[in-house]
């Protein structure tokens, strides 16, 4: 038998979820984020696995994770750089803090650095346009950036 | 000058305990509301004049009222808080959701019981992570105090709430399409009618209502509506959360009596132009408004001068073009974000949003012809409003029909000139 993706503690917490519903793919997205928020990202085998539980078929599961930008479909590192690419970053200089980011890390958007250390990713507009340009490092916004902010700041994540 | 929505905002970045929120006085309003008949707080809300702060305007008073909450009317009914801000250049939510979520609480409570909501979401961004954790702590707090819940406040009225944090999509602030996005769906828009107040989130009857929105009902109860309609400048009712982003000397969000100018705002508020830099135009209320120039920089920010002048007040946030920064660029980054953001779901949309981009880029790289400005232009009838499924495509085509209009110089130059004259 192979391993299963879903531990015992991921399908209690999603159980939880649909109880609420009136139907079980009502959970789908809160599923969906649960095994993320456990595993990192959202396998092949984790899609199949979440079909079964919520009594839908591994393509609507899917037609929903790869539908919705911040559910990771592939691996990522260990913090997730999200950089703001929309209108009033991209005025306040946004594309410098881009390009000095791939120098640094040596990665474009959708890469991962050696060691699974960074990711990095654009997002849309972060709603801290009077504090642009910014970023978002997993849970945490970087506002006002200038390149040499940049290099002290991912200092501070191993 | 008065600032209900913000005067107890503290500036330490944290947010209002419900005991802070108390002593303000907070939750008078729901004490006071729970002895009125829902029909009159909506007959209130209705006269006051508020309307949605999302950007769309519509009455909130109205909205309410199409809700049946006669005897015979579904038992189920809903209540969707819309913190999905993700309008380009629009950080105003944030600043009520992160200062003052008992504010909002307590304007959901209200509204739900005037259309006689038993649950409530609030359907937050992801991004939004401090607001997120605001929100959990003063639900909890709510509950604790018997504010929701079974029975509130011994009235007999029982109402649930809960937070659905978003993974993303700026289509999920479309109203229906965050009805889907809550039933764990892709959201695309749903057809209408049926309206949401007649068959929404699981079918049942749902108003969705934005969080400058529901933050404002709590003053309308507790002082009336015709306080609400003497706060704003040209008698729209109500104060406004108005921002400025861009190469302006102090970008920043001020809540002002509704119908200010612009001038007022950008020269004011916002200190001017940074030192260098000339006012070239403005996107009034976030990227899917339409260009206002000098010669509009007197026009009032409320919703029908703004309409009048040709734009949309939008969210109220303002993002400012100036002389150094290239308008084909400026509107190629937003056409790329909204075909990024389109669902897929109806074809104009899907097909022609990235099309736009397309073209878009290549008048930035160069490769831009004059037939190009005829496509452009045909997209923007091509996406009016009406030929599409929902307000993205036609919102999207806002900057773009007033670029053409407003800066077709300078994207003659970018063809006669084989590349970006600002690059």
């Amino acid at each position: 038998m192979t391993e299963k993706i879903l531990t015992n503690e991921d399908i209690t917490e999603i159980e939880k979820v649909y109880q609420h519903f009136p139907l079980r793919s009502a959970a789908c997205i809160e599923g969906l984020k649960i095994i993320q928020k456990n595993h990192r990202w959202v396998s092949d085998d984790a899609v199949k696995e979440l079909a079964e539980l919520l009594e839908m078929s591994p393509a609507a599961i899917d037609s929903v994770a790869t539908y919705y930008s911040l559910i990771f479909r592939r691996p990522v590192g260990r913090h997730v750089i999200m950089v703001c690419d929309s209108v009033s970053c991209w005025i306040m200089g946004y594309e410098e803090i881009l390009s000095h980011l791939k120098d640094r890390l040596k990665i474009g958007y959708g890469e991962t650095t050696p060691e699974d250390r960074f990711t990095l990713l654009s997002i849309c507009c972060l709603g801290t346009c009077d504090h642009a340009p910014a970023i978002m490092i997993n849970d945490d916004l970087h506002r006002d950036l200038t390149p040499d902010k940049l290099d002290a700041i991912l200092e501070t994540y191993k | 000058m008065e600032k209900p929505l913000t005067q107890h905002i503290k500036n330490d970045g944290s947010w209002l305990t419900l005991k802070e929120y108390e002593k303000t006085g907070g939750y008078s309003a729901l004490k006071k509301a729970l002895q009125m008949k829902p029909a009159e707080i909506t007959q209130i809300v209705t006269d006051s004049g508020l309307k949605g702060r999302g950007g769309a305007g519509f009455s909130t008073g109205k909205k309410w009222s199409t809700i049946d909450i006669s005897e015979n009317a579904a038992k189920l009914k809903y209540l969707v808080a819309n913190a999905d801000e993700m309008e380009p250049g629009s950080f105003k939510d944030r600043f009520l959701l992160e200062g003052n979520p008992h504010q909002l609480i307590e304007g959901i409570i209200i509204g739900a019981y005037a259309i006689q909501a038993s649950f409530s979401y609030v359907f937050l961004r992801w991004a939004y992570h401090l607001a997120g954790k605001a929100l959990t702590q003063s639900i909890q707090e709510a509950y604790d105090a018997g504010y929701l819940g079974k029975n509130i406040l011994g009235s007999g009225f029982n109402l649930d709430m809960s937070l659905h944090i978003s993974v993303g999509r700026y289509m999920c602030g479309e109203e229906t399409a965050m009805l889907n996005a809550l039933e764990g769906k892709r959201s695309n828009p749903r057809a209408k009618p049926p309206y949401p107040s007649n068959s929404g989130l699981f079918g049942k009857p749902t108003i969705v209502n934005n969080v400058e929105t529901l933050s404002n009902v709590p003053h309308i109860i507790n002082n009336g509506a015709d306080w609400f309609l003497k706060l704003s400048k040209t008698g729209e009712g109500g104060t406004k959360l108005y921002g400025a982003s861009g190469k302006v000397k102090k970008p920043g969000l001020w809540e002002l009596p509704l119908g200010i100018s612009l001038r007022e705002l950008l020269e004011n508020h916002a200190g001017g132009m940074l030192d260098g830099y000339q006012f070239k135009g403005v996107l009034p209320g976030g990227g899917s408004t339409d260009f206002l120039l000098e010669e509009h920089l007197d026009v009032a920010m409320d919703y029908a001068s703004v309409a009048k002048a040709g734009s949309r007040l939008g969210t109220g946030t303002i993002i400012v073009l100036d002389d150094k920064t290239c308008p084909v660029g400026m509107v190629h980054n937003l056409e790329r974000f909204f075909a990024q953001e389109s669902c897929g779901w109806c074809t104009p949309c899907r097909e022609g949003l990235p099309w736009t981009a397309k073209i878009l880029n290549a008048l930035e790289t160069g490769t831009g012809k004059m037939e190009d400005l005829n496509i452009l232009e045909f997209h923007t009838h091509y996406m009016a409003p009406g030929n599409t499924f929902c307000a993205l495509a036609p919102g999207a085509m806002e900057p773009l029909q007033s670029a053409l209009k407003y800066f077709k110089a300078d994207f003659e130059m970018h063809i006669h000139e084989h590349k970006c004259p600002w690059k």
